[in-house]
C-alpha cells in the first residue's frame, strides 16, 4: 500500500483507497426532487442563454478567492475557474485538473499529475507553478483566506516538471484530494509565484463578460473548453435577487430562468405555478445551536442533555423547514456521508427525559438564553422560539434573543453563550470534525475539547482500513451526540426552482446548493 | 384562505366594508349623543360619519389593546397547531408560519403596536416641536445650532441612521422607540420651526413681544394654537409611519423580539404569501391601515374644528 | 438673499464634513470591522489580522480618517476596500439610477399630490375628499415591500409589467420607463399622501382668515379663493413637505429597491454598512447628504420668496 490513482470520470486502479471512494459514491447519493423524467434523459442539447437569479450577491463582493463567503460568488468562481479536484454528482471524487494522484504509504505525500493542454481564458498555459502559487495565496503568515485552515496541514510544496505537483503534509490525511476540490481554491495564472487575486481570469467551462458586484454577471461558453459533455449553455447571466418573494416572482414570470433558495413559506403556492419545477438535494448543510461548553451552565453535560431532550425536531423540520430536510441526530454528519452511524439511536422530543438530566444537574429549573439571526440560517428565529415553547414543558426557560442580522458572525457566533449556527457541511467526516470539533480548531464553536475523540481523529484520519476508520468515526458521532455541546436539530435541503425549460443530469449534486455549485456547466436547455 | 384573490373581489370587499363602516360609526354616534353628557354630545354632534368612524375604531383599539389577555382565544407565543392551519371556527382567521393563532397574534398585536407607535410619536413630538418652536420664537444662534444639528440628522437616511444606531446600541424596544423618536422628531422640529416662522412674523407676535411676554407664554399661548394645524396632521401621519419604520427594520433584520407579536414584523413574516394572491399578510396590514385611516379622520376633523370653518 | 444662499452653501459644507465625521465615527462603533465582516463565519483571528494589515486598518481611526479627508479634499473619493475598485467607478452609474428612478417618481407624484390636495381642500369633506383620504392613507400605511408585492401580484405576474426592473447599459428611454415603472409607481403611492395631505391641510388651515373671510364677502368663488387667495400663503409648509419627500426618494428607497432589483445607492450604502466598507459609506452618505442639503436649500429659498414678510425680515 497505498498506489492511489484515479481518472477522472470514472475510478481506477484496484487499491483500499478506491474502496474509499466507491462508499462515497453510494453514501452520498442525492435526493432529487420530483423529476421530470421528461427531461432528465433526454441528450444535453447545446445553446440559449441561463439567466440564474441567487438569493445571495453583495457590492463588496471581488474576484479574491480569499473572501468568498457566498453562494454568488462560490457558483460564479466553479464557472469560470478550474480545480484541481471536483466533487461529482454522486459525491465521489473524480479529477479535474489534476488528472491522477498518488500517496505515499502515510498519506503524508501526495504527487498530483495535472492535465496537459489546459489553458487559461487569456491563451497561456496551465502549469506546475500555477498550482503551487494559487494554493500558497492562501497559506503564510499573511494571508487574510478564509481558507488557510483548510490548507495549513500543507508544509511544502514544489513542482516536478510542469505537470507534477508534490505536496507534503504535516500528517497523513487520506482524505486531502478532497480537500483540493474546496471551492477557495481554483488554480488561478500566476507570475513570479503569485497569482493575481483581483483578476477574472481562469481556465473553467465560461469567459467572464462583466461583472457587477451584488448585482449582475455575464459570461459567454470558453469556446475551447477541454471537458466534453459539460458546458451546454451559450451565454450564462447571473443575477443576484436577495429578497425572496422578487426572486421567486422573477422565476414565475419568466424573468430568469432558475433561482436557488426557494422561500420555504411558499415553497407549496410555487409548486403549483405553471413552468416551474421544484429540485430538492439533501446533502451535508445542517444547522446548529452551538453552546459554549466552558461557560455555565452550558459546562455542564447534564445541562447539555437535557437541551438535547427539550426540543422537538421532527416540528423544526416540518415548520422550520417545511418538510425540505431530515432530522438531525445532534452530531454534524448527515445520512449522505460515507461514514454516517445509522446504527445510533436517533434523539427524540423528551420533556422527561429533560427534567431527568436537569435532575441529575441538580436543578429544578433552568433559565438560557439562545442568540439568533436570519443571518444564522433562514428560520432561525422561529426556530429558536419553537424550542422556546417545547422546552418551556419541561421546566426550561429558554429566552430567544433576535441579534441583528448585521454583523452576526462577528458578533454573536462563539461570543454568545448559546447561538444558532449555519453549517454548509464537508465532504469527509474528518474534514467536518477537524473543521469545528477538535480541540483548538478556529471554528470549534462549542469550545468542547474531549480527550478520546481529539485521539480517535487524529487517528482516522491516516487509518487507511475501511472497517476501522467507520468504527472510528462511528465512535465519534455518538461522543458528539452524547457528551458535544451541539444541538443539531436538522439537516437542510437545497431547494431550487427551475423553468420547465431548463433540464439537468438525473441525478444532481448534494454537496451544495445548484448541482455542487455547478449546475451552470452541468445544465441545459431542454 | 388558499385561493387567490382577484382585483374585483377585493373591489366588491372594499364596497362592503365602507357600507359597513358607515353604518358602525352612524349607529355610534347616535348611541354616543344618546348616552353621553351633555357638553360631549354637543361637541360630537358636530362630527361628520368619517369622525365617528374614526373615534369608534381607536376606542374599539384601546379596548382590544388593554384587553388583549381577556379576549385573545389564546396565548401570545402559544403554539397551537399545524402551520397555515385555514380559518375554521377553532382558529377565526388560521395560524401563522409556526402554528399560532392568528387572531390571538393580531389581539396582542395591538397592544405592542399600538403602544409603542404611541410612546415614540409622543416623543418625537414632544421633542420636536418644542425645540423647533424655540428655534423660531428665539432666533438667532440658538435657531442656528439647532437647525444646522437637525440638518446633518436628516441629511442621513433615516433608514440606514436607524440601522446604524440599533446595532451599537442593540434592539430592545426603549432603543427602538428612542431611536426612531429621534429620527423622527428631527422631521417634527423642521415643520414646527417653519410653520412657527411664518406666525412670528405677524404682527400680533410683535405686539405681544411689545408687551413683554415671557418666552414660554409668548410659545404657548401666542404662537402655539396658530401652528398647532399642521403639527395635528403630521402627528396623525408620524403615527402610522412608525409601524411601518418598524416593519422596515425588519426586512432589514431588526426587527422586534420574538416572540412578541407586532403588526410590522407580522406583515414582514408573511408578505410573500401575497404574491401567490394569500390574503393571510393583509391581516395585520389592514389593522396598520384601519387604525392609520380612522386616526386621520379625527386628525381632519380636529383640523377642521380648528380652522374655524362653519361649513 | 444672495448671501443667504452663500451663507447656506457653506454652511452645507460644514454639514457634509460634521456627516462625515459621524458615520465614519459610527463605523467605527459597529461592533466588528470590514476584515471580520467580509470573513465572515470563516474567520480566523490570524487571518481578520493580516487582512487588516493588508488594508492598513491596524492604524488609529483618526490617521485613517485624515487620510481619506485629504484624499476628498482633492476630489478623490478612494478605492472600495472590500474589492479595491475606485468609488467614483462603483457610484457613478448608481448615482444615475438613483437620480432617474426619483425624478420618475417625483415627476408622477409632485403634480398629483397637488392637484389631489387642492382639490380634496376645496371640495372639503365631500365623498371626493374622503376617498380619497382613504385611498391615500391606506397606499402609506402599508409598508414599501408590502406595496410593491401587490403591484407585482396585480401588475407583474399579468404579464404588464416586469417583476424586477433590470436596466441594461444603452437601453432606450422608453423600455427603461417601462421596466422602472412598477418602482416609480410604487414610491408614487408611498410619497403621495404625505404631500397631498399637508397641501389640504395647509390650505384649509387658512380659510378661515379675515382676509379669505373678506375675499368671500367680495364674492370671489370658491376655486379661485383656494388657488389665488390660501395656496400662496400655504406655500411654505407644503413647499417644505415636497423638499422632504423628494430628499426621501433620493436617500431612503433601498427596500423598493431591493425589491424591484433595481441597482441604486441605497442597496449600495446598506450592503457596505453591513460588511464595515467605510469608504464606500461615506461616498454614499456625503452623496446623500448633499441631495438633502441641496433640496432644503431650494426649498428655504422658495418658502422664503413665498412670504414677502420673510424676504424683509426686521
Amino acid at each position: 500500500m497505498t498506489k492511489t490513482t484515479n481518472h477522472s470520470g470514472q475510478l481506477g486502479g484496484i487499491s483500499r483507497r478506491r474502496l474509499l471512494q466507491g462508499a462515497s459514491a453510494l453514501g452520498a447519493a442525492a435526493v432529487v426532487g420530483p423529476l421530470g423524467a421528461r427531461v432528465a434523459h433526454a441528450a444535453p442539447k447545446r445553446g440559449g442563454t441561463f439567466r440564474l437569479a441567487m438569493g445571495h450577491g453583495n457590492t463588496s463582493d471581488s474576484y479574491d478567492p480569499a473572501t468568498w463567503d457566498n453562494a454568488y460568488v462560490q457558483v460564479f468562481a466553479t464557472a469560470r475557474h478550474g480545480y484541481l479536484t471536483e466533487i461529482a454528482a454522486d459525491g465521489s471524487l473524480v479529477g479535474e485538473l489534476a488528472e491522477s494522484w498518488e500517496a505515499s504509504k502515510d498519506a503524508r505525500t501526495w504527487t498530483l499529475k495535472l492535465r496537459s493542454g489546459v489553458r487559461y481564458h487569456s491563451g497561456k498555459a496551465v502549469t506546475a507553478e500555477d498550482v503551487i502559487a494559487s494554493l500558497n495565496y492562501h497559506r503564510g503568515e499573511d494571508s487574510k483566506s478564509a481558507a488557510k485552515p483548510i490548507v495549513k496541514g500543507i508544509t511544502e510544496m514544489r513542482a516536478d516538471g510542469p505537470g507534477v505537483v508534490v505536496v507534503t503534509l504535516e500528517a497523513g490525511n487520506a482524505d486531502f484530494p478532497f480537500v483540493l476540490s474546496d471551492y477557495h481554491l481554483p488554480v488561478m495564472p500566476s507570475s513570479g509565484g503569485k497569482i493575481d487575486p483581483t483578476s477574472r481570469d481562469g481556465c473553467g467551462a465560461y469567459v467572464v463578460d462583466s461583472y457587477e458586484p451584488g448585482v449582475r454577471a455575464t459570461m459567454k461558453r470558453n469556446p475551447e473548453y477541454w471537458k466534453s459533455g459539460r458546458a451546454h449553455f451559450d451565454a450564462v447571466e447571473m443575477l443576484a435577487i436577495v429578497d425572496p418573494a422578487a426572486r421567486q416572482n422573477a422565476l414565475v414570470t419568466g424573468e430568469v430562468d432558475a433561482i436557488d433558495r426557494v422561500d420555504l413559506n411558499t415553497v407549496h403556492l410555487l409548486k403549483r405555478a405553471r413552468n416551474v419545477e421544484v429540485v430538492t438535494t439533501t446533502g451535508t448543510q445542517h444547522y446548529t445551536f452551538a453552546m459554549d461548553t466552558r461557560a455555565a451552565p452550558f459546562d455542564d453535560n447534564n445541562v447539555r442533555m437535557a437541551l438535547k431532550y427539550a426540543l422537538d425536531r421532527e416540528e423544526l423540520v416540518e415548520k422550520i423547514l417545511n418538510g425540505y430536510g431530515e432530522v438531525g441526530n445532534d452530531h454534524p454528519i448527515g445520512r449522505s456521508n460515507r461514514y454516517h452511524a445509522a446504527s445510533l439511536e436517533q434523539r427524540t422530543y423528551d420533556p422527561d427525559k429533560a427534567r431527568h438530566y436537569l435532575k441529575k444537574a441538580g436543578l429544578d429549573k433552568l433559565e438560557v438564553s439562545l442568540s439568533a439571526a436570519d443571518a444564522a440560517f433562514t428560520g432561525a428565529v422561529d426556530a429558536a422560539v419553537l424550542y422556546s415553547e417545547r422546552a418551556a414543558v419541561a421546566g426550561i426557560t429558554v429566552n430567544v434573543v433576535r441579534e441583528p442580522n448585521d454583523g452576526y458572525w462577528s458578533n454573536v457566533w462563539m461570543k454568545k453563550p448559546w447561538s444558532a449556527v449555519y453549517w454548509g457541511g464537508r465532504p469527509t467526516e474528518d474534514w467536518m470534525f477537524t473543521t469545528a470539533y477538535a480541540e483548538g480548531a478556529a471554528w470549534n464553536d462549542t469550545f468542547w475539547s474531549h480527550q478520546r475523540f481529539n485521539a480517535l481523529l487524529a487517528e482516522a484520519r491516516s487509518e487507511l482500513d475501511d472497517a476501522r476508520r467507520r468504527a472510528m468515526y462511528e465512535e465519534m458521532q455518538a461522543l458528539v451526540s452524547n457528551e458535544g455541546g451541539v444541538v443539531v436539530p436538522m439537516f437542510a435541503s437545497y431547494v431550487m426552482g427551475l423553468s420547465s425549460k431548463v433540464a439537468h443530469p438525473e441525478q444532481v449534486g448534494a454537496n451544495w446548493t445548484l448541482d455542487g455549485f455547478r449546475a451552470i456547466e452541468r445544465w441545459w436547455f431542454a | 384562505m388558499e385561493s387567490p384573490i382577484t382585483v374585483w373581489q377585493a373591489i366588491a370587499a372594499l364596497l362592503a366594508f365602507a357600507a359597513g363602516a358607515a353604518v358602525v360609526a352612524w349607529s355610534f354616534r347616535a348611541g354616543a349623543l344618546a348616552l353621553a353628557p351633555h357638553a360631549v354630545a354637543r361637541v360630537l354632534r358636530t362630527a361628520p360619519l368619517t369622525a365617528s368612524f374614526g373615534l369608534v375604531v381607536i376606542l374599539a383599539y384601546v379596548v382590544v389593546a388593554l384587553l388583549a389577555p381577556v379576549l385573545a382565544p389564546f396565548g401570545e407565543r402559544e403554539v397551537v397547531g399545524g402551520e397555515y392551519l385555514p380559518w375554521d371556527e377553532v382558529h377565526l382567521l388560521g395560524t401563522d408560519n409556526l402554528g399560532r393563532d392568528m387572531l390571538s397574534r393580531l389581539i396582542y398585536g395591538a397592544r405592542n403596536t399600538v403602544g409603542i407607535a404611541f410612546a415614540t410619536t409622543t416623543v418625537a413630538f414632544v421633542v420636536g416641536s418644542v425645540l423647533g418652536l424655540l428655534a423660531a420664537t428665539v432666533g438667532g444662534w440658538l435657531d442656528q445650532v439647532l437647525s444646522r444639528a437637525v440638518d446633518v440628522l436628516m441629511a442621513i437616511p433615516a433608514l440606514i441612521f436607524a440601522l446604524l444606531l440599533l446595532t451599537i446600541l442593540g434592539t430592545s424596544i426603549p432603543n427602538m422607540i428612542l431611536v426612531i423618536a429621534l429620527i423622527d422628531s428631527t422631521r417634527v422640529f423642521r415643520l414646527a420651526r417653519a410653520v412657527a416662522m411664518n406666525v412670528v412674523v405677524m404682527d400680533y407676535i410683535e405686539a405681544a413681544r411689545l408687551r413683554g411676554e415671557g418666552l414660554g407664554r409668548l410659545i404657548l399661548r401666542e404662537i402655539l394654537p396658530n401652528a398647532s394645524a399642521p403639527l395635528v396632521a403630521e402627528f396623525g401621519l408620524r403615527f402610522c409611519f412608525v409601524f411601518l419604520a418598524i416593519s422596515a427594520l425588519s426586512f432589514l433584520g431588526l426587527g422586534i423580539q420574538p416572540p412578541t407579536a407586532d403588526w410590522g414584523s407580522m406583515v414582514r413574516d408573511n408578505a410573500t404569501l401575497i404574491t401567490f394572491g394569500d390574503i393571510t399578510p393583509l391581516l395585520p396590514a389592514g389593522a396598520i391601515a384601519l387604525l392609520t385611516v380612522a386616526v386621520n379622520f379625527v386628525v381632519d376633523w380636529m383640523l377642521h374644528r380648528a380652522s374655524g370653518l362653519k361649513e | 438673499m444672495l448671501q443667504m444662499i452663500a451663507q447656506r452653501l457653506a454652511l452645507g459644507v460644514l454639514t457634509l464634513f460634521l456627516i462625515s465625521v459621524l458615520i465614519f465615527g459610527a463605523i467605527e462603533l459597529l461592533p466588528g470591522d470590514i476584515a471580520e465582516e467580509i470573513l465572515g463565519q470563516s474567520a480566523t483571528p490570524e487571518t481578520v489580522e493580516a487582512f487588516r494589515r493588508e488594508l492598513g486598518l491596524d492604524r488609529p481611526a483618526h490617521l485613517r480618517y485624515l487620510d481619506w479627508l485629504g484624499g476628498v479634499a482633492q476630489g478623490d473619493l478612494g478605492h472600495s476596500l472590500a474589492n479595491r475598485r475606485p468609488i467614483a467607478d462603483l457610484i457613478a452609474g448608481r448615482l444615475a439610477n438613483t437620480l432617474f428612478l426619483a425624478l420618475y417618481a417625483a415627476v408622477i407624484a409632485v403634480p398629483l399630490s397637488l392637484a389631489l390636495g387642492i382639490l380634496a381642500a376645496l371640495y372639503r369633506n365631500s365623498l371626493y375628499d374622503r376617498a380619497v383620504n382613504v385611498f391615500t392613507l391606506s397606499s402609506i400605511s402599508f409598508p414599501e415591500f408590502f406595496v410593491a408585492y401587490i403591484l407585482i401580484f396585480f401588475l407583474a405576474q399579468s404579464g404588464l409589467f416586469p417583476s424586477i426592473a433590470r436596466v441594461t447599459p444603452g437601453a432606450d428611454l422608453a423600455d427603461k420607463l417601462h421596466r422602472t415603472f412598477l418602482p416609480a409607481l410604487t414610491l408614487t403611492l408611498v410619497v403621495t399622501a404625505h404631500m397631498m395631505r399637508m397641501t389640504r391641510a395647509a390650505i384649509i388651515n387658512l380659510l378661515a382668515s379675515p382676509y379669505i373671510e373678506m375675499a368671500r364677502l367680495k364674492g370671489v368663488g370658491p376655486a379661485r379663493i383656494v388657488l389665488r387667495h390660501a395656496l400662496p400663503n400655504a406655500l411654505a409648509p407644503i413647499i417644505n413637505v415636497i423638499a422632504l419627500n423628494l430628499a426621501y426618494l433620493i436617500t431612503g428607497v433601498v427596500v423598493v429597491e431591493v425589491v424591484f432589483v433595481y441597482p441604486g445607492l441605497g442597496q449600495l450604502m446598506v450592503d457596505s454598512v453591513s460588511k464595515r466598507d467605510v469608504t464606500v459609506v461615506q461616498a454614499a452618505a456625503l452623496i446623500f447628504a448633499c441631495a438633502y442639503v441641496l433640496l432644503n436649500l431650494v426649498a428655504d429659498v422658495l418658502s422664503t420668496l413665498s412670504n414677502p414678510r420673510l424676504v424683509h425680515r426686521r
